[in-house]
């Protein structure tokens, strides 16, 4: 009933080929965004934002930057940890080493740095598909922890390899407030949503999308598959290696190379799955699941424990977590394979003819 | 299909029903004390017994003296499975549980203490890293809420290579030797290079270092670099899974086990009991004495373990990582009763604590009382100095139960000295940190 397209004639070419077409999801988007800038800072905790908000949104760029990569160009990736890690590594550096360096600046230099590797990885894609690039892929992920650990000059020759992010200031404001990061972090995320999803609409999005479907057929009709292949890698690898720089800056403050690890990137790839491979929002929704989850069962275990007065061990608390976490992966996986924005795509459809539907 | 929908938005709802009630308030009026630990995965093993003995103390307070001076315990653990992104969601969530904060933090685990190192002080929470975290913060001018009590890497390090040289017969007979460091391959596994490095290059033994990636459950291909290599001995830096692992290996690759010594995490009977007969040999520094042959494990066994306040197994009381994690429940407590005795008796907020713990002084009589004995050494603790006597013991594996074959000694002190100041002040300068030493 409230959500119709009913009426709202396009009478422009820019009005049909905006962003959001309905109205209903403009005001929607604007009333999210004005929640997130708004009410969020006003109402949440400290823990909200340095525990659950943060890395949901820095989780949730990285799922961007394999999603174009994976669900728009087709190409399967098991290196967005490691390109969270050089985009990590080269902020760090650039700070350290560049004085008077803007941050931002160093954040977008970061995923220029972490594009570059990316390429480089890339290149396998113009000759091996499928499954034998997801294994070159995984080359990147053992390969570049080990070098970042083997040269010490990466770490600043740090003992233990581990790097500790500089403060954060921009025009000599420090961010150091965990609702001042998370409203940093919301920009910067917000602003990247924006430009992919925009990308994703334009000639690049189309030839990858065009290469993701049929490649040979790309080629035919004239989309250069070289460009387009190793465009998707470098755009993909800019987004990750500026989530890792925010993981680093934004989240935890230091990096260990170790961390951002072959599991990690499993992970991010399971965001992909779960979320929508092919959709922004779904991007989202997949980094939600994934991070957000495990925190509710956890919190949600204890509170059921305590109404029925159990007391549970902590490890046992874990142990369930994974097993019912496992379980709903399962569960989605069979109720909807596309993923978490499928569902709101059906959703959206049901909701056109709610209340009459025939 | 409409059913599994109906089935997602009752999940939903469900999850977000259980999701309001969360912000438990800990009893009014006591001193909680947030503790982040593990007792699933790789280390999970390993985990359970310190953190079972550090709780078991917590209620041995609690019950046999009502508190610490009538400000009774409470506290809540938080699984981190040694995972360091999960370790930061444990602490902040930890530190909004009471309104005094979580006293002191236990990372246990030196990743995560990396982790927290930046956290800490802006939040005002002390870290306590007891035999492990990292090892410059030792000088407490620069890091003024990290405390590295009874030992660190750096002293383990030099007093396992001290070790060596007494076996081989002198400092001299350590020149042309390989020794092989075998390290889990994270900040903890790397934390000993630079002393092991100047060491080498002091007494002129051979070093090579074979890093083993998380979890260390498979260990073939360093095993062969070892046997290639031939070194006269190989120090086990080793954690969970890995250290059992190692000693596995080595049998299989025939590699002599009393050429072996592990650091004081890399030997518990966790460790040696899960490798069989082929940890018989084995060498490990200890922090802390096994057994249960001291006045304090028979009052928790009375109070607490008899009375059924705690669900730790029966083998669990007295090995090594639960005598351990005994004694780094009783530091904090002792820590927080020093603290009391400047700020009154009433539950101490971590800035309070804080003090407590640089004014430390658990001397060997106060041992005594507590009914640990010589299960640590005496301990006191500076504002320059916030490590302790770096005083490690070796101990070796029988088939059956640990031995101890050396007496308390420590490496080389003076050169640990030296580098914890020279990286302490690199990490000052490169942080813009003026050393100074706290007031309150």
């Amino acid at each position: 009933m409230l959500y119709r397209e009913a009426g709202q004639f396009k009478t422009t070419y820019a009005a049909d080929q905006q962003l959001f077409p309905i109205r209903q999801d403009r005001v929607a988007v604007l009333a999210l965004l004005a929640v997130a800038y708004v009410a969020v800072p006003l109402l949440a905790a400290d823990y909200w934002f340095n525990a659950i908000l943060i890395p949901f949104l820095v989780f949730a760029l990285a799922a961007i930057g394999l999603n174009i990569l994976t669900g728009y160009a087709g190409q399967l990736s098991l290196g967005s940890a490691a390109f969270m890690a050089v985009g990590a590594v080269a902020a760090y550096n650039l700070e350290l080493r560049v004085p008077g360096l803007p941050l931002l600046v160093s954040f977008a230099l970061a995923g220029v740095c972490a594009a570059f590797v990316g390429v480089l990885f890339g290149l396998p894609s113009l000759r091996i598909k499928g499954f034998y690039l997801a294994v070159a892929t995984l080359a990147a992920q053992f390969f570049i922890p080990w070098l970042l650990v083997k040269v010490g000059w990466f770490s600043n020759y740090s003992a233990s390899g581990v790097i500790t992010a500089q403060p954060m200031a921009i025009l000599g404001y420090v961010f150091d407030q965990p609702v001042e990061r998370y409203l940093l972090v919301l920009t910067i995320v917000a602003l990247l949503a924006l430009a992919a999803k925009n990308m994703v609409r334009s000639a690049v999005g189309r030839s990858w999308m065009a290469v993701r479907d049929m490649d040979v057929a790309a080629q035919v009709i004239g989309i250069p598959i070289v460009r387009t292949k190793l465009t998707a890698f470098a755009v993909s690898s800019f987004y990750c290696g500026v989530a890792g720089a925010l993981y680093a800056y934004a989240y935890v403050g230091t990096v260990q190379p170790e961390d951002l690890n072959l599991d990690l990137s499993f992970r991010i790839l399971f965001m992909v799955i779960i979320g929508g491979i092919g959709s922004i929002l779904g991007s989202f929704l997949g980094a939600a699941f994934i991070t957000l989850l495990p925190i509710l069962l956890e919190v949600g275990l204890h509170a059921a424990a305590g109404q029925f007065g159990l007391n549970l061990m902590p490890g046992t608390t874990s142990m369930v977590q994974l097993l019912v976490f496992g379980g709903l992966i399962i569960f989605f996986l069979i109720v909807e394979p596309y993923g978490l924005a499928r569902l709101w795509q059906v959703t959206k459809e049901k909701l056109r003819l709610w209340p009459f539907p025939h | 299909m409409n059913t599994s929908k109906h089935a997602i938005i009752g999940l939903l709802l469900a999850a977000i029903a259980l999701f309001a009630p969360t912000a438990q308030a800990q009893q009014a009026g006591t001193q909680f004390i947030g503790i982040t630990g593990y007792r699933v995965g790789p280390y999970g093993a390993n985990g359970a017994a310190f953190f079972s003995g550090f709780i078991d103390y917590l209620h041995l307070v609690n019950e046999r003296d009502g508190g610490i001076n009538g400000i009774r315990l409470s506290w809540e653990e938080c699984e981190t499975e040694y995972n360091n992104t999960k370790g930061v969601e444990c602490y902040e969530r930890l530190k909004t549980r009471a309104a005094a904060g979580p006293t002191a933090i236990h990372p246990m685990s030196t990743g995560i203490t990396y982790a927290l190192i930046d956290r800490a002080p802006a939040d005002k929470i002390p870290l306590i890293t007891l035999g492990y975290g990292r090892t410059d913060s030792v000088d407490g001018r620069v890091f003024p809420w990290l405390f590295p009590l009874l030992s660190n890497y750096w002293d383990a390090a030099t007093g396992i290579v001290k070790f060596i040289a007494m076996r081989e017969g002198g400092e001299a007979k350590l020149a042309k030797k390989k020794i092989v460091l075998l390290y889990h391959d994270s900040a903890y596994g790397k934390e000993p290079h630079p002393v092991l490095e100047a060491e080498s290059k002091k007494l002129g033994f051979e070093l090579r270092m074979i890093p083993v990636p998380h979890p260390g459950n498979e260990q073939q291909s360093q095993w062969l670099q070892i046997r290639q290599y031939r070194p006269d001995w190989v120090i086990v830096w080793g954690w969970g899974v890995m250290t059992a692992t190692s000693l596995s290996t080595a049998q299989k690759m025939g590699f002599p086990r009393d050429r072996m010594v592990g650091n004081w995490w890399a030997g518990s009977e966790i460790d040696t009991e899960a490798a069989g007969d082929a940890a018989a040999g084995y060498y490990a520094a200890s922090l802390n004495l096994a057994g249960r042959d001291f006045p304090v494990v028979r009052e928790i066994q009375k109070h607490v373990l008899d009375k059924g306040k705690s669900q730790t197994p029966a083998k669990t009381v007295g090995s090594v990582l639960w005598n351990r994690g005994m004694a780094a429940a009783m530091m904090t407590v002792e820590a927080v009763r020093t603290g009391q005795g400047k700020f009154g008796k009433k539950p101490l907020t971590g800035e309070q604590v804080r003090w407590g713990i640089e004014n430390l002084n658990v001397d060997a009589a106060r041992l005594n009382q507590l009914g640990f004995g010589a299960m640590v050494p005496p301990i006191k603790v500076s504002c320059a100095d916030h490590g302790g006597s770096g005083l490690v013991r070796f101990q070796q594996w029988d088939g059956k139960q640990w031995k101890a074959v050396s007496d308390w000694m420590s490496g080389d002190r003076a050169l640990v000295r030296k580098m914890v100041e020279d990286s302490a002040a690199k990490y000052a300068a490169e942080k813009g940190i003026k050393p100074a030493c706290l007031s309150s």
